[in-house]
């Protein structure tokens, strides 16, 4: 399937939710950095994982300031603003893999201010010019969304929403509504970053907003293990490992294809 | 009294929404966005509350030390043959400096929401030695996130936090000052929200902070207000005080903002001079200082062209922050509070000249305003009068000063 077969984001998105709910699991989408370890490795990475069966990719935008990020992404983005890598070379990369023939869903995930300093318009029309699917932006609540998501609208790219266990049947409505490709669920309170074990509560959280939308739930925060994996296959419709695999790519780009190889495995159980 | 008319403008401000005409609002992930929703109705029903009200007057009144003098500088005024200046002397308050107007007030609101664990950060010290006595005096949890740049600087209040039972956790990411303290306290508040108030410092981050903020410091100007007419038969011509996050500021303009033409003037720190690229001027500087959004809030932050935010430089660790209060920007706007600068030498200079002249060594942060104020004073009748917001006092920052001026006092 060619990207370019999809009018907008929205639709490749979908396509892909349908895809794997054929095939009877969640979709797997692993994050990772531009830049990270370099510009090029970054590249090769994210176009060894797509090999290895990603089903899409949420592509780091670096910010000099990521205020819901762990230690191991902050650090990643943080080698990636020293290499250089800005919101352009950002879209440069996404370009890039659409030309080494990557098809799968791509999101942009950066932080508010450089977007809003590249201009919400231009940025989005570039990014879907680019390639790209969506955007998530983690310090953009849905009451702000519109700073970005009448660009985003314009565009044909989807602009997600985050949902946290704290957030309460009100909020759940409110994102519910707002969201458009998936809604970001965030697994627990907190920072990204891989955790031993899930929240107990994360069957409890599912159902509570399954009942109020029938929209695509994403899964993320905390996902690191092939066992995790397995876990939430049946309660999502997708799920997001960043961490983990930012760690596997400081040792190189084997590791993190092994890595995601084997948590897009662990589906098929 | 003098020809005070009452203006129309500014209108209240911020709105339902948190925004001070075109700036702040709410910017945060969406797991705290629930807990910004039970601070906004805790502060709502507390500021409603007579008993709140009486707990916290009570408090500043036996505590704090609150009204704080204000004290006619008269060898200053004589010295510089211009203005008469009135210091309002907020380094007299409990801890050396205004910040524990603010962590008072939010120590007692945790409380009230049933949150015994707080998170701080801080950049001078200041605001992390007012929260951990706030929390020693109300017997909370206190942990204080801190670059270690900064610790470095201001080393007595690191000790001063230590023995009021605060934990101090220094922070070692991005360039280890007050921005990067604040990124770690969120990060620590979005992981333990359900126990954890984050007590925040400045008039800074999302709605409700520069709100509650403003409302806590405001007593500052309420009590300068009065001062000013029982000790000057008159209110002030001019009122000036240093902007970092800028709650000192708002805290004394914001009684002063329906008395046109008082001129309100904040003062942002010049660090190596604004060519030079250091410094924490957030107004000076158009190629870096523009709106954006940095902590939570929409407001000027100095970013380079990419949108990333900017390290900053100033002699004084209080006001060496990217962004501004939201509501510093809107009165920018409005053309109703204006804005300049200070550099490191003019702050060193006006520091020395306060401490020869009226025997008071004042904060750095403070040394700024003061700056202004000997610009100002010279050109003014000798019937004006300027008000100035000496927002702390200066022992923290001796070490520094001693290795400003090589030794030399």
């Amino acid at each position: 399937m060619n990207h370019t077969t999809y009018a907008t984001g929205l639709d490749a998105l979908a396509a892909m939710f349908t895809r794997a709910k054929a095939a009877g699991r969640a979709a797997f989408l692993p994050y990772f950095p531009v830049g990270f370890p370099t510009y090029d490795e970054s590249l090769d990475i994210i176009e060894a994982m797509a090999a290895a069966g990603a089903d899409g990719f949420e592509i780091g935008v670096p910010f000099s300031d990521p205020l819901a990020d762990g230690p191991i992404i902050q650090a990643a983005t943080q080698v990636a603003l020293e290499n250089g890598v800005t919101v352009q070379r950002c879209l440069d990369a996404v370009r890039e893999l659409r030309s080494r023939g990557v098809h799968q869903p791509m999101l942009l995930m950066g932080y508010l201010n450089p977007l809003l300093a590249y201009g919400p318009d231009a940025f989005a029309e570039a990014a879907r010019s680019a390639g790209a699917d969506g955007v998530i932006v983690p310090d953009l609540p849905p009451e702000e969304a519109s700073l970005v998501g009448d660009a985003c609208a314009r565009h044909g790219l989807a602009l997600t929403a985050f949902l946290a266990p704290t957030s309460n049947a009100q909020r759940v409505a409110l994102v519910a509504e707002r969201a458009t490709g998936f809604i970001y669920v965030v697994s627990v309170t907190g920072v990204t970053g891989a955790r031993s074990a899930l929240p107990p509560g994360l069957e409890d959280f599912i159902a509570r907003v399954r009942a109020q939308t029938d929209k695509p739930l994403v899964l993320g925060f905390g996902i690191s293990q092939p066992e995790q994996a397995r876990r939430v296959n049946p309660l999502v419709d997708g799920f997001i490992v960043g961490s983990a695999l930012v760690k596997a790519g400081q040792s190189g780009i084997h590791s993190v294809r092994d890595l995601a190889a084997s948590l897009r495995a662990a589906l098929d159980d | 009294m003098g020809n005070h008319r009452q203006v129309t403008e500014p209108v209240s401000v911020p709105d339902a929404r948190g925004y001070y005409g075109e700036y702040g609002g709410r910017f945060v992930p969406e797991t705290l966005v629930p807990a910004l929703d039970e601070l906004i109705e805790a502060f709502e029903s507390a500021m409603a509350d007579p008993a709140f009200l009486t707990r916290f007057a009570d408090l500043q009144a036996t505590y704090t030390g609150r009204p704080t003098p204000l004290t006619y500088a008269r060898r200053l005024s004589d010295h510089l043959g211009g203005a008469r200046i009135y210091l309002k002397r907020e380094d007299l308050a409990h801890t050396g400096a205004h910040k524990i107007n603010n962590a008072l007030g939010q120590a007692l609101l945790a409380e009230r929401m049933g949150k015994r664990r707080i998170v701080a950060e801080t950049g001078a010290g200041q605001h992390g030695v007012a929260a951990a006595t706030a929390c020693a005096l109300l017997g909370l949890e206190c942990h204080v996130y801190m670059g270690s740049v900064d610790m470095a600087r201001q080393r007595p209040n690191v000790f001063r936090m230590q023995l009021l039972g605060a934990e101090v956790i220094p922070v070692e990411s991005g360039s280890r000052t007050l921005k990067d303290a604040i990124n770690e306290a969120i990060r620590d508040w979005v992981t333990n929200v359900d126990t954890t108030h984050y007590l925040l410092g400045s008039a800074l981050g999302p709605h409700p902070y520069p709100l509650m903020v403003r409302e806590f410091q405001s007593v500052i100007g309420i009590e300068a207000r009065q001062q000013m007419i029982e000790q000057a038969g008159r209110l002030p011509d001019t009122v000036i005080a240093c902007v970092g996050g800028g709650s000192n500021a708002i805290g004394i303009f914001h009684a002063f903002r329906d008395d046109d033409p008082i001129d309100l003037i904040g003062v942002e720190a010049g660090g190596c001079g604004i060519g030079s690229g250091e410094h924490a001027a957030r107004f000076a500087d158009p190629a870096t200082g523009r709106p954006g959004v940095l902590h939570g809030t929409r407001s000027y932050v100095l970013q380079d062209a990419d949108g990333q935010i900017r390290n900053t430089y100033s002699v004084s660790a209080g006001l060496d922050y990217a962004a501004v209060g939201p509501e510093h920007a809107y009165l920018r706007q409005l053309e109703r509070a204006f804005y300049t600068y200070a550099t490191d030498d003019e702050a060193l200079s006006a520091f020395q000249t306060l401490c020869q002249l009226e025997g008071i060594i004042p904060a750095l942060e403070s040394a700024h305003a003061v700056a202004e104020t000997i610009k100002r004073a010279p050109a003014m009748p000798r019937d004006s009068i300027i008000l100035v917001n000496l927002s702390g006092r200066g022992d923290k920052d001796l070490d520094t000063v001693i290795a400003q001026l090589g030794g030399q006092a």
